[in-house]
């Protein structure tokens, strides 16, 4: 768990984070969110110490972070920039193996690792581990900034902006890939953005940061039903927050009892969100929520969804 | 490409013919030789100038590259910073003194010979090694130095795995044309009685005679373009092995 108490940091007159004080549950991803100049690069990079708070703390399991020495705690921690960073004079294997490296691994460890995270962030090891960055494209500049970070299995990944490179439609693939790398492999994510959206779609948690001051730290559902200040209220945005809060309950999670027979049917997984434009399209009264082996769980009707877009 | 390879190693071959047999050349350059006067210049082996006159910018431009190399690695920490202009404003007053001017101050202070060409010669050749030595620090993206310290790289790995390869391109592109100018300007060390080409030059000037202006002006001259390339072709290879230039 990363807990974060006071964290305050100025730039002469400026103070760039004011007294921040928010915790990352372990195995949870947790989105930062705020316009540029909030502060929340600077209040990421505290907690690997490439920036110092001028005054509060940051602790990682307990362990103040300002008692390890800033490398090595760096090396402990996946950190993803915004533009990826790959070295250039650096092929792909070589990039993915910089932490393995500098913590000494044998070489065979680190090579297996190295095709290990590849295949994980589906990148074929024979075709890509010998080019360079330039030869690759955005997404794949990207996933291989993410494989590097992964490289040593650090429990905590810090990501910053790390999709802002890319464009909108991969960007939506490279969300969904995050998410399920973070499930799979329980580590813990603190990430950066601009993006309300990007935000939504990938938090547990989200916190809000304006001009330096943290406004809320809550769940997503938690910012849209009951926002506690007004930037909060403003940024979650009031013409579609039904839609965001739709779009955080699955189909299988609202299922009601009663007969599916004859309904169109909706895979379990999807969001209530998609479940409603799918009974727009169809101008039916109810959907059939299908398992994944295809058994009807049970109907959803439009009413079931419409309570679930309000607050209750 | 193998057309310019086989012009240079006919520049090459012709220029060692001349060297280590010059007197195979005498109806060459007797055209240009009046009244009489010799050929080929023969008060001493053209070869043994030609080696003294390339040690000399040898130790000349390594001596210029370790200070300028140093200087400009140093200015770019964080520490280093306030000595930029500094550092600037003496390497600039090291080229705006023509060479003559170095060699007619050294000269008394540290004797004839070698010596004041050296000085001359290391002065002369620090600003271009400095100046791409910072434009090529200056231009890392602070992207990738924002992931080599994210990663745990320490401010000595930074500077040897990413600053120094990734600036290399230009480093060396300042070490090559140093070497380049310091080949012409060593000439001028003849006339503090440093053993090299422009004793051949100086000699003719003096005696009235163009054929040994001839030669020793060739002589230099091709010398700097065949090494001006054979450092552009060493310099890809390393590039290469650093993974800076793509195959």
């Amino acid at each position: 768990m990363i807990v974060i108490e006071g964290a305050t940091k100025r730039y002469g007159e400026a103070t760039v984070v004011d007294d921040v004080s928010m915790a990352v549950e372990s195995g949870s991803m947790t989105v930062v969110v705020g316009q540029s100049g909030s502060g929340k690069s600077t209040l990421l990079r505290m907690i690997n110490r490439l920036v110092e708070p001028s005054s509060g703390r940051v602790t990682i399991d307990g362990v103040d972070v300002s008692t390890v020495p800033g490398p090595q705690l760096r090396r402990g921690i996946g950190y993803v920039i915004q533009g990826h960073g790959l070295f250039p004079h650096r092929t792909v294997a070589q990039n993915i193996a910089t932490v393995p490296r500098l913590l000494g691994w044998p070489r065979d460890k680190t090579r297996a690792r190295v095709e290990e995270l590849l295949a994980l962030l589906q990148l074929d090891p024979k075709q890509f581990a010998s080019k360079y960055p330039h030869e690759l494209s955005g997404g794949e500049q990207q996933r291989v900034g993410v494989a590097r970070a992964l490289a040593a299995g650090p429990k905590i990944l810090l990501m910053d902006e790390p999709f802002g490179a890319l464009d909108p439609i991969i960007r939506l693939k490279a969300q969904d890939d995050l998410k399920a790398l973070q499930r799979r492999l329980g580590a813990t994510v603190l990430l950066v953005t601009h993006d309300m959206d990007e935000a939504f779609r990938l938090g547990d948690r989200i916190a809000v940061l304006n001009e330096g001051r943290l406004q809320q730290c809550g769940t997503p559902a938690e910012l849209l039903l009951r926002p506690a200040t007004p930037y909060v209220q403003q940024l979650v945005g009031s013409s579609d927050r039904s839609y965001r809060l739709l779009a955080l309950t699955t189909a299988a999670e609202a299922v009601e009892a009663g007969p599916a027979e004859g309904l169109p049917g909706i895979d379990g997984g999807a969001t209530l969100r998609e479940a409603l434009a799918e009974i727009v399209w169809r101008d039916a009264p109810a959907l059939a929520v299908l398992a994944e082996d295809g058994k009807p769980l049970g109907r959803l009707s439009l009413q079931a969804i419409l309570a679930r877009g309000r607050p209750q | 490409m193998t057309g310019a390879l086989a012009l240079r190693l006919a520049a090459l071959a012709l220029l060692l013919a001349f060297l280590f047999d010059p007197a195979a050349f005498a109806p060459v350059f007797a055209p240009l030789a009046q009244h009489g006067a010799p050929a080929i210049y023969s008060q001493a082996s053209l070869l043994d100038l030609t080696v003294s006159h390339l040690r000399i910018v040898a130790l000349a431009t390594a001596a210029s590259a370790v200070l300028a190399i140093t200087l400009g690695i140093l200015v770019t920490r964080r520490a280093g910073a306030e000595f930029l202009p500094l550092s600037r404003a003496i390497v600039n007053i090291g080229q705006t003194f023509p060479p003559v001017a170095v060699l007619a101050v050294a000269a008394p202070l540290v004797g004839f010979g070698e010596a004041p060409t050296f000085i001359a010669l290391f002065v002369y050749g620090l600003l271009p090694i400095f100046e791409n030595t910072l434009s090529g620090l200056q231009q890392v993206s602070p992207a990738v130095m924002e992931a080599a310290r994210g990663a745990g790289m320490g401010p000595w790995r930074r500077l040897w795995e990413v600053e120094l390869p990734l600036a290399s391109p230009q480093i060396f592109e300042g070490v090559r044309l140093s070497t380049v100018i310091a080949i012409g300007t060593a000439t001028i060390g003849s006339t503090v009685a440093a053993k090299g080409l422009g004793e051949v030059i100086i000699a003719g000037l003096l005696s009235d005679n163009t054929a040994f202006v001839a030669q020793g002006g060739l002589v230099v001259g091709v010398m700097a373009v065949l090494i001006y390339d054979a450092m552009g072709a060493a310099e890809r290879l390393l590039l290469r092995r650093l993974g800076v230039l793509a195959d």
